[in-house]
């Protein structure tokens, strides 16, 4: 790692092999003569691995994934991936004209899934997500977290080894995203995707990930980094949650007011 | 990775049924259209039929026109009568219908790889898009006289106008309903791999869809006006009775009733084709993706 670390941690083995994302020297520019979106950003995910990007807005978040799922082109730097990864944004971005069942099912033609088979699979995907009785329902018959798990179920009917996510709990009230925080805890652990997480709430980083980056803007950098490996995920209420999130919120802040001019 | 649930204070249980309450909770008391609110749509037009039925009668029958200038509901009627006893009307209104409906269907044909084309490429579109929008100004009936010399009397020419009149329409319905795409769906195809042929027929097409429908829509109005444009100027025995034709004829024999008849039946089946076809197809469009209850 380049950036500063919490704590000196062992090298698991998982940081050895193959890395399900690695990212080298990233530099994303829009125009030539514009601000540097991404400035020499270096990072490695491990597969299985669940890592957070804390950031203000405009840091340039969003642009990384949209960088590494191939949405757009870095200036220059190495992105390599391990497969092609999924993406999930902050909307569920599920087609209107299909009922839930057939949004899995579009997902499962594109990877290439027989005809014969679809069916069968979307519904095992959407009974993953508990949702096997809106097979038939349409996304807008469907409240905002149905939809957002509507698309979890979609993204893994992709069938791929990295999932990217665009904070993609922002726009739920606070009961739906807490519960569907242990939904995505759980099919985590459960399929064991690496995930890539953005959001710009700490404690949700806190208690989804092994691992939370604190990102810096304009430049966006990694600037500091914070190991929660070894584990189980912890409870959005939970005391370890809240100190460290506070811990991370306070480097946060700092970050923010340095643009205070 | 360590997968020992239990540690979790929620079981998968409790995980699911926590949710299957909030879902319920959240998504409750939402209901469907009924049959016979469709119903009540279909035929609630009839009232606007009934009501000029009276007010043309109440004028025939004040007599402020002479009978050849004005004849009643009554005499537009029997004139219909007439010709559906000589076989010549049902003939007519099929004839026009399979006209118009095989001009359609090919025009369908034909705009949608241009629209598409057009669309997907935008320098295409600066070059042929104000073409397109120029040829859906020009009224198809101005084409009528090139399109007698260049296809004679013939079913050809007929054709010809019914396309040019209806494949601009569809072309640039389907354009309209392309630049609506949401581009997060686009985003969220190329995500699933999405390209080609898969990328516009499961994705392109059904995002354009409300655009095109409205297209498809104009594009049948088009080619009804413009078949009866065609129709009433290319009369020749060849081509055998229509609607258009009809009222040819009751111009030559100053036959007012006849020519008011088919009228009214040129409006009847453009009326029924939107009741049957378009509007059920615009209802259920809408009503799926949630833009009406």
């Amino acid at each position: 790692m380049s950036v500063a670390s919490e704590e000196q941690v062992e090298p698991r083995p998982s940081d050895v092999a193959q890395p399900a994302i690695r990212l080298q020297n990233v530099v994303k520019q829009f125009s030539s003569d514009g601000p540097v979106i991404v400035d020499d950003l270096t990072l490695d995910v491990a597969p299985g691995e669940f890592v957070s990007l804390v950031g203000a807005s405009g840091c340039g978040k969003s642009t990384l994934l949209n960088i590494i799922s191939g949405l757009d082109k870095q200036t220059s730097g190495v992105v390599e991936t391990s497969g092609r990864p999924s993406f999930m944004f902050q909307e569920a971005a599920l087609m209107p004209w299909l009922t839930a069942g057939k949004n899995v099912e579009l997902a499962l033609t594109f990877s290439g899934v027989p005809r014969a088979e679809r069916k069968t699979r979307a519904r095992e995907l959407l009974a993953l997500v508990h949702l096997e009785r809106a097979y038939d329902q349409r996304p807008h018959e469907l409240s905002g977290g149905m939809r957002q798990r509507v698309a979890i179920a979609r993204s893994l009917a992709l069938g791929r080894s990295i999932l990217l996510m665009d904070e993609p709990f922002a726009a739920l009230d606070a009961i739906t995203r807490d519960l569907l925080h242990e939904e995505l805890t759980r099919i985590w652990q459960e399929t064991g995707l690496a995930v890539l997480f953005v959001t710009h709430n700490v404690r949700e980083a806190v208690r989804l990930s092994q691992r939370v980056l604190l990102m810096s803007s304009r430049p966006g950098r990694i600037i500091r980094e914070w190991r929660i490996g070894g584990h189980e995920p912890w409870r959005l209420d939970s005391p370890d949650v809240a100190s460290l999130a506070s811990e991370i919120t306070d480097e946060l802040r700092k970050e923010i007011v340095r643009h205070a001019g | 990775m360590p997968v020992d649930s239990s540690v979790d204070e929620t079981t998968p249980t409790d995980l699911k049924r926590l949710e299957s309450g909030l879902d319920n909770l959240e998504t409750g008391g939402r209901q469907k259209a009924s049959a016979k609110s469709y119903l009540v749509r279909l035929l609630s037009p009839l009232i606007a039929i009934a009501v000029i039925i009276v007010i043309w009668q109440l004028a025939f029958a004040l007599k402020f026109q002479p009978d050849y200038v004005l004849p009643g509901p009554g005499q537009v009627w029997d004139a219909l009568s007439q010709q559906a006893q000589q076989d010549l009307l049902w003939q007519s209104v099929y004839n026009s219908i399979r006209r118009a409906a095989q001009g359609f269907l090919f025009s369908i044909a034909i705009a949608t790889p241009i629209g598409l084309a057009l669309g997907f490429y935008p320098w295409l579109r600066a070059i042929f898009g104000p073409i397109v929008t120029g040829l859906q100004q020009l009224p198809s009936v101005a084409w009528v006289p090139a399109a007698i010399i260049w296809f004679g009397l013939s079913d050809a020419t007929i054709f010809a106008v019914v396309l040019l009149g209806a494949v601009p329409s569809i072309i640039n319905g389907l354009l309209a309903g392309m630049d609506q795409i949401p581009p997060i769906y686009l985003r969220a195809g190329k995500v699933m791999g999405a390209k080609g042929f898969g990328r516009t027929w499961r994705i392109v097409l059904p995002a354009a869809w409300p655009g095109y429908l409205a297209g498809l829509e104009q594009g049948w109005a088009f080619s009804w006006r413009s078949l009866m444009a065609a129709e009433l100027i290319a009369v020749s025995p060849a081509l055998g009775p229509g609607l258009g034709q009809m009222l040819d004829t009751g111009r030559s024999l100053g036959n007012m009733a006849l020519i008011l008849g088919a009228i009214a039946m040129i409006m009847a089946v453009g009326i029924l084709i939107e009741r049957l076809i378009f509007s059920p197809l615009r209802q259920r469009t809408l009503r799926n993706r949630g833009l009406i209850r």
